[in-house]
């Protein structure tokens, strides 16, 4: 009895060429099905786009660039390689040091955990916006407050205090230090890089 | 990265249309704070990416008198914000313990829930339940200390995932065909993997996780995670308390704990020393005491166990507003 609750395969009186000629009946029709339905869901259908690079636009500090991308490119890999904005740096690969970070649409992200492809469309703004002839006030208090040793976890912190004081212009000291809590500091210059962001926030938010 | 094809589609039957029902064919990108990491390290190698962060219908959070409905692609600093998760303590403490502004403003709560293991053995290439016996002789001080007597030992990294089901969080599924439509608990959503092939929710591949629901039930909530220090790294253990309370006395209470088991890990023993009395630091101890009872740590995380009796403690506490430690 118990062998028969197992059901063995094959089993006893199975006509496997009868299912298979079953199967196959069915199969064709139900392809002449799938052709007609799919002839009407054509439009709808969303696009696959392959593996090889194309060009795409990137709005990248207010303006408009061309780059050839692969779907598995990262934002880190096109600003630096091919757009040469060598200011977000590939620090960690999962985006853990928050060396990476760039403002997307407002929002601080990593940029090496973020597919280009993701960003068409979008508004990117990196650390080289806030440089240049009059630099943002964020800068200038980095360099007033010696907000720096190495330097390579700078521009990854100079863009996470924009984006954490654009939405906090008022924040206190304790707020600051959870705010940048998604960037790292081998050399541990956490104490002036809070100092730069207080100064920031008593001189008004931008400079 | 291993190259791959790409698709955004822009409505949940476009995603279902391009999902492959071949397991590690097809990998979803929300956030990418999770998935773009394992792709550079190839432990994940799909042959398609879907990016289902242009679905509308997936981002946002609704509410009405019988519950909160959040779009699984929502972002996590959007949630912390929204005036809707006010009457939900435990999942505002359990993202803003997450610590990282980047992180919250990236990472999406559907993946949250789907992130994989942060199981070092898993992340440097020696799978998950391959690693067994790896894992059982070497390094395991973040592993499993419940259900780990299986080959997976490793523990369900998902942070929002103690506080959703101690609140009794429904999810909405739907796929593999384009009408099908699913709606269950979120703690059936998880699953113990039985073979490298399983992963660590009930989903299969061709199916999609839209939307979270958290029913209003008037139950006092609190979150508490033992963490290493105020940064962004994973907790060593949480704990999360949904209690109903009547005139002093707890009349119904769920516990859950994360980062101790291979799924969040329901402590039916602490529930049932908490039940039917008042909240106090004596019983919530209790409560807690009761909740290691069945622990069963490995050779090298036997603090956890400790730690997992102070999680329930004062996620209770916290639930019942009495506690103000910690971080």
């Amino acid at each position: 009895m118990k062998d028969q609750d197992l059901a063995p395969w094959p089993q006893a009186g199975f006509d496997r060429r009868a299912f298979l000629k079953g199967s196959s009946a069915a199969a064709a029709a139900t392809t002449l099905a799938t052709h007609a339905t799919q002839a009407q869901a054509q439009a709808a259908a969303p696009e696959i786009v392959g593996r090889q690079s194309r060009l795409v636009e990137l709005k990248v500090n207010g303006k408009t660039a061309s780059v050839r991308v692969e779907p598995r490119s990262t934002l880190l890999d096109v600003l630096r390689y091919q757009l040469q904005l060598t200011g977000a740096k590939p620090v960690s690969i999962d985006g853990s040091s928050g060396a990476s970070t760039v403002i997307v649409d407002g929002k601080p992200i990593a940029a090496n955990t973020t597919l280009a492809l993701d960003c068409v469309g979008k508004s990117i703004q990196t650390v080289e916006s806030l440089g240049g002839e009059k630099p943002d006030a964020v800068v200038s208090a980095f360099v007033h407050a010696d907000a720096m040793q190495c330097g390579f976890c700078t521009p990854g912190f100079v863009v996470a205090v924009r984006a954490f004081l654009d939405k906090n212009p008022g924040a206190t000291e304790e707020q600051i230090r959870s705010g940048l809590n998604g960037n790292l500091c081998r050399c541990g210059t956490y104490a002036n890089v809070v100092m730069a962001a207080l100064e920031v926030v008593k001189g008004g938010s931008r400079g | 990265m291993k190259s791959f094809e790409y698709s955004a589609p822009r409505d949940e039957a476009g995603v279902l249309s391009v999902l492959s029902a071949e397991a590690g064919h097809t990998e979803i990108l929300a956030g990418g704070t999770d998935l773009i990491g394992l792709m550079k390290k190839f432990i994940v190698t799909p042959d398609r990416v879907v990016n289902i962060k242009e679905v509308r219908s997936l981002r946002g959070i609704d509410a009405d008198s019988e519950g909160v409905t959040i779009g699984a692609v929502t972002n996590l600093d959007d949630i912390l914000e929204s005036p809707h998760l006010n009457e939900f303590p435990s999942v505002q403490q359990a993202i803003r313990n997450m610590s990282s502004p980047q992180l919250q403003a990236q990472g999406t709560i559907g993946g949250d829930l789907c992130q994989r293991p942060r199981c070092w053995f898993y992340r440097n290439g020696y799978g998950r339940l391959a690693a067994a016996s790896l894992i059982a002789d070497g390094d395991n001080r973040f592993h499993a200390i419940f259900g780990n007597e299986g080959a997976a030992k490793f523990v369900s990294a998902s942070r929002l995932a103690p506080a959703l089901v101690a609140l009794g969080a429904e999810v909405r599924i739907i796929g593999p065909g384009s009408q099908d439509e699913l709606f269950m608990p979120l703690a059936s959503l998880f699953q113990t993997p039985r073979t490298e092939w399983q992963r660590e929710t009930v989903l299969e591949p061709n199916q999609l996780l839209t939307h979270i629901r958290i029913p209003r039930q008037g139950a006092a909530n609190g979150t508490y995670e033992v963490r290493h220090g105020e940064g962004p790294d994973y907790p060593l253990v949480a704990a999360s308390a949904a209690l109903r309370v009547e005139s002093g006395i707890v009349r119904q209470a769920a516990i859950v704990l994360g980062q101790v088991a291979p799924t969040p890990w329901f402590s039916a023993d602490a529930v049932r020393a908490i039940v039917g009395r008042p909240v106090t630091e004596v019983t919530a101890d209790a409560a807690g005491e009761a909740a290691i009872a069945t622990a069963t740590p490995l050779s090298g995380n036997g603090y956890k166990v400790q730690l997992a009796k102070v999680a329930v403690k004062r996620a209770i506490l916290s639930a019942a507003g009495l506690e103000t430690g910690g971080f």
